[in-house]
C-alpha cells in the first residue's frame, strides 16, 4: 500500500479542471486543435530535448536567472519582516512574459506551426511574443484594443520594429478581454497553421497549465535562492494578479510547503465599490476565453469592463488555478487601490532604485501593509514581475505631470 | 412528434433563420421570419463577448445589450412568439455564461415553459456536455450540437452523443458571416455526417444569399442563414420587418424548391 501524498500541485485533472474551475469551454472547430495541443505538449514534458532548449533559452537569451535582491533599505523603512525581491524585471523585454512566450513558441515549432498570433493589453505580453517570434523567424499578428493602441503607443511601435503587425481590435470596448475575443476569431480561421500564445495562465485547458508550468522557473529559482541567502523557505510569498501568471509561477512551487503563506495582489482600482478589475473580490463564477473562473459580470451573465491603472491587471477575469486556490483557501488574495500602487511605485523607486511595472507595485504595496505587522525575523518574497519604464507616461500623467 | 420532427419531415429542405433577440423590433420580425416562409427560427441571445461571430452579428449583440436586453426580455420574446406561432420550432443560440449563469437547471426549465425547442451554446462542446445538457434533456429541450471541418471522424460520436434536434454543420473554420465554403466539401461533409446519424444536418456559416443557399439545399436538410438578416436590421432599425419578409421569402423559395429542380 502506498500513501499518495495529499498535493496541491498536481492539478489539473484530465480534463482540465481545477475543482470546478477552468475546462474547455471552446467552439467545436478549436475543439481538436486545443485536444491535439495537449497531446504535443505532454510528448514535449517528456522529452528531454525540449527542457533542454528551453533552459538553454532561459539562460543565455532572457538572462536567467533573475536575481533575488534583499531590499534593505524598503525592509529597514518599513520596520518588519525582512522583504527580498524576485526580479523578474531584468528579464530581457522587461517581465515575466517572455518565459513563456519561449515555452509557447517552442512548442509551436514542435506542432510545426508556421504563424503566430497572441493578444496584449498594455503590449508587455504583445512585446514578448513579438521578440520570440523575431527571434525563431515566424510572421507574427498581435490583436490589442484600439483604446490601448491608443494610449500605449511606445509599446505598439516596439512590436513593429520586432516586425510583429499589430492589429487595432474596434470590436466592444476596445481593450484587453476584446483583444483575446478577436484573436480568438482569427485563430478559430486559421487553425490549419497557426498557434495563439496566450499571454496568462487562463483560455482553455491546457493554457492554464503549461504557462504556468513554463512560468513555474520563477519559484523553482527563488526557492533555491532564497535556501542559499537565509538557510531557510520564506514566511510569505507575495505577486500581483491579473490573469496571475507571474504569481502562479512563484507560488506553485511553494504550494504544499504549508508554513509559507501566499498573498495574491488584486487591483482594486478606484476602490471596490467603484471602478476595479478585483475578479475574485468583486466578481463571481462564470465561463469566458475557454475557461469556468470568476468573473466580473452582472447579474444575467454580461461581462463588465475591468479598470485598473496598471492596464496589466485590467481584465474582467483570473485564472482559474487561481479561482481554485481562493476556493480552497491555499492563497489570500486582497485588493490594492491606484492610489496604494502609485505610492509604492514611487516608494520603491526612491528606496531601492527599482522601478517596478505598476502591476509589481501593486505588490510592493501589500507588502508595505503587511510587512510592518510581522517580526524581524520573518521573510517576504515579492514578485518584481516587471519594470516601470513603460509606465512612466501613465505615473507622470496621474501625478499631473506633463513631460 | 416535435416540432423539430414535423418541420424536418416536410418533403423539403428548411431555412433555419437566425436573428438577434432585442436587436430592432424582434416580435416584428419573427412574424416577417414565418410568414416569409422561415421554418426554423434561432434567436439569438446577446453577449458581451460573442467570441465566435463576425462583427455583424457582433454588432448586433452591442445593438441589442445598449437598449438594455436582460435575459428575462429574451425568455417573454420567446413565450410571446410561442403563443403566436404554435408549430415553428425555436432555437435559442448563445454562449455559455448567461446560459449558465443562474444555474443549468434554470435555464433549462426557462426554455421549457417559454416553448423553447432547441438550444445551441457555441462555447460548450461535448467535453463539457455537464455544464447544460443533462439539465436541457431532463427538461424534455434538445441540446442542438455543432459540427464543423476540424471534427475529425474519431470525435463526431462523441459530438452526436446527447445531440438532439438537428445537427449544425459550421461549413468552414471560422465565425460567422465571412467566407462560403466550397460547394463541394459541403457535400462532401453532409454526406458523411448523414451516414453517422438520422438527425436532420442543417449547414450555416457564410451562407447569405438564395443562390448560395440552393445548391446547399440540394444535399442538406436545412440551411441557417443569419449576418444577413442582421445585416438588413442594422439598415432598417425597428422598420425592418417588411424587408426582412421579402428576403425571407427570395431565401425560402430557393431553399425549399432547390431538390425539385432536376438534376
Amino acid at each position: 500500500m502506498t500513501d499518495i501524498p495529499n498535493s496541491l500541485r498536481t492539478g489539473p485533472d484530465a480534463r482540465g479542471h481545477f475543482g470546478q474551475f477552468g475546462g474547455r469551454y471552446v467552439a467545436e472547430t478549436l475543439m481538436p486543435l486545443i485536444l491535439d495541443l495537449e497531446r504535443h505538449y505532454r510528448a514535449a514534458q517528456a522529452d528531454p530535448a525540449f527542457k533542454a532548449e528551453f533552459d538553454y533559452l532561459l539562460k543565455h537569451y532572457v538572462g536567467r536567472p533573475s536575481p533575488l535582491w534583499f531590499a534593505e533599505r524598503l525592509t529597514e523603512h518599513l520596520g518588519g519582516a525582512k522583504i527580498y525581491l524576485k526580479r523578474e524585471d531584468l528579464n530581457h523585454t522587461g517581465a515575466h512574459k517572455i518565459n513563456n512566450c519561449i515555452g509557447q513558441i517552442l512548442l509551436a515549432k514542435r506542432m510545426g506551426k508556421t504563424k503566430i498570433i497572441a493578444e496584449t493589453g498594455a503590449g508587455q505580453h504583445g512585446v514578448a511574443t513579438a521578440t520570440v517570434a523575431a527571434l525563431f523567424g515566424l510572421p507574427c499578428t498581435i490583436f490589442m484594443g484600439a483604446v490601448d493602441v491608443a494610449r500605449q503607443q511606445p509599446n505598439v511601435f516596439r512590436m513593429k520594429l520586432l516586425g510583429a503587425e499589430v492589429v487595432a481590435v474596434e470590436s466592444g470596448a476596445k481593450t484587453l478581454k476584446d483583444a483575446m475575443n478577436e484573436a480568438l476569431r482569427h485563430w478559430v480561421a486559421n487553425v490549419h497553421d497557426t498557434f495563439y500564445i496566450i499571454g496568462t495562465v487562463a483560455g482553455p485547458h491546457p493554457y492554464p497549465e503549461l504557462v504556468r508550468d513554463f512560468q513555474s522557473v520563477i519559484g523553482d529559482e527563488a526557492r533555491e535562492q532564497i535556501l542559499e541567502a537565509e538557510g531557510r523557505l520564506p514566511d510569505m510569498l507575495i505577486a500581483p494578479v491579473g490573469g496571475g501568471s507571474n504569481a502562479i509561477g512563484l507560488f506553485h512551487p511553494f504550494l504544499d510547503d504549508g508554513g509559507v503563506e501566499i498573498v495574491g495582489v488584486e487591483a482594486a482600482g478606484e476602490g471596490l465599490d467603484k471602478k476595479h478589475a478585483a475578479s475574485l473580490a468583486g466578481g463571481r463564477p462564470g465561463i469566458l476565453h475557454g475557461n469556468k473562473t470568476y468573473l466580473l459580470q452582472d447579474e444575467d451573465g454580461q461581462i463588465t469592463e475591468a479598470h485598473s491603472i496598471s492596464a496589466g491587471l485590467d481584465y474582467p477575469g483570473i485564472g482559474p488555478e487561481h479561482s481554485w486556490l481562493h476556493e480552497i483557501g491555499r492563497v489570500r488574495y486582497e485588493p490594492v487601490t491606484d492610489d496604494e500602487a502609485l505610492a509604492s511605485f514611487q516608494k520603491l523607486t526612491k528606496l531601492e532604485g527599482i522601478i517596478p511595472a505598476l502591476e509589481s507595485a501593486h505588490a510592493i504595496a501589500a507588502a508595505e501593509r503587511i510587512a510592518p505587522t510581522m517580526d524581524k525575523d520573518k521573510i517576504i518574497i515579492v514578485n518584481c514581475s516587471g519594470r516601470g519604464d513603460k509606465d512612466i507616461f501613465t505615473v507622470a500623467d496621474a501625478l499631473g505631470v506633463k513631460l | 412528434m416535435t416540432r423539430f420532427a414535423a418541420t424536418f419531415a416536410k418533403p423539403r429542405p428548411a431555412l433555419v433563420a437566425f436573428i438577434t433577440a432585442g436587436d430592432g423590433d424582434t416580435a416584428a420580425n419573427l412574424d416577417a421570419l414565418v410568414v416569409g416562409g422561415a421554418d426554423v427560427i434561432e434567436l439569438g441571445m446577446p453577449f458581451t463577448d460573442p467570441m465566435a461571430d463576425g462583427p455583424a452579428i457582433q454588432a448586433a449583440n452591442l445593438r441589442s445589450l445598449a437598449k438594455g436586453t436582460t435575459t428575462a426580455d429574451i425568455f417573454a420574446i420567446a413565450s410571446a412568439f410561442r403563443q403566436r406561432h404554435p408549430e415553428t420550432p425555436l432555437v435559442l443560440m448563445g454562449y455559455a455564461n448567461p446560459m449558465t449563469i443562474r444555474g443549468s437547471d434554470w435555464f433549462a426549465a426557462e426554455c421549457a415553459k417559454a416553448g423553447v425547442d432547441g438550444v445551441i451554446c457555441v462555447d460548450i462542446p461535448s467535453e463539457e456536455d455537464a455544464e447544460l445538457g443533462p439539465s436541457l434533456r431532463a427538461a424534455g429541450v434538445d441540446l442542438i450540437r455543432l459540427a464543423t471541418p476540424t471534427t475529425d471522424p474519431a470525435r463526431l460520436p462523441a459530438v452526436l452523443d446527447g445531440a438532439g434536434g438537428f445537427l449544425y454543420y459550421v461549413s468552414v473554420a471560422g465565425i460567422t458571416g465571412q467566407q462560403q465554403a466550397a460547394q463541394a466539401s459541403i457535400d462532401e461533409a453532409v454526406a458523411r455526417l448523414k451516414a453517422a446519424t438520422d438527425l436532420p444536418v442543417a449547414v450555416g456559416f457564410g451562407v447569405r444569399t438564395p443562390e448560395q443557399a440552393a445548391p446547399i439545399a440540394k444535399v442538406a436538410d436545412g440551411v441557417v442563414v443569419g449576418s444577413a438578416f442582421i445585416d438588413i436590421i442594422a439598415q432598417h432599425g425597428d422598420a425592418a420587418a417588411p424587408y426582412v419578409e421579402a428576403f425571407t421569402r427570395l431565401l425560402a423559395d430557393a431553399i425549399h424548391g432547390a431538390k425539385e429542380i432536376a438534376a
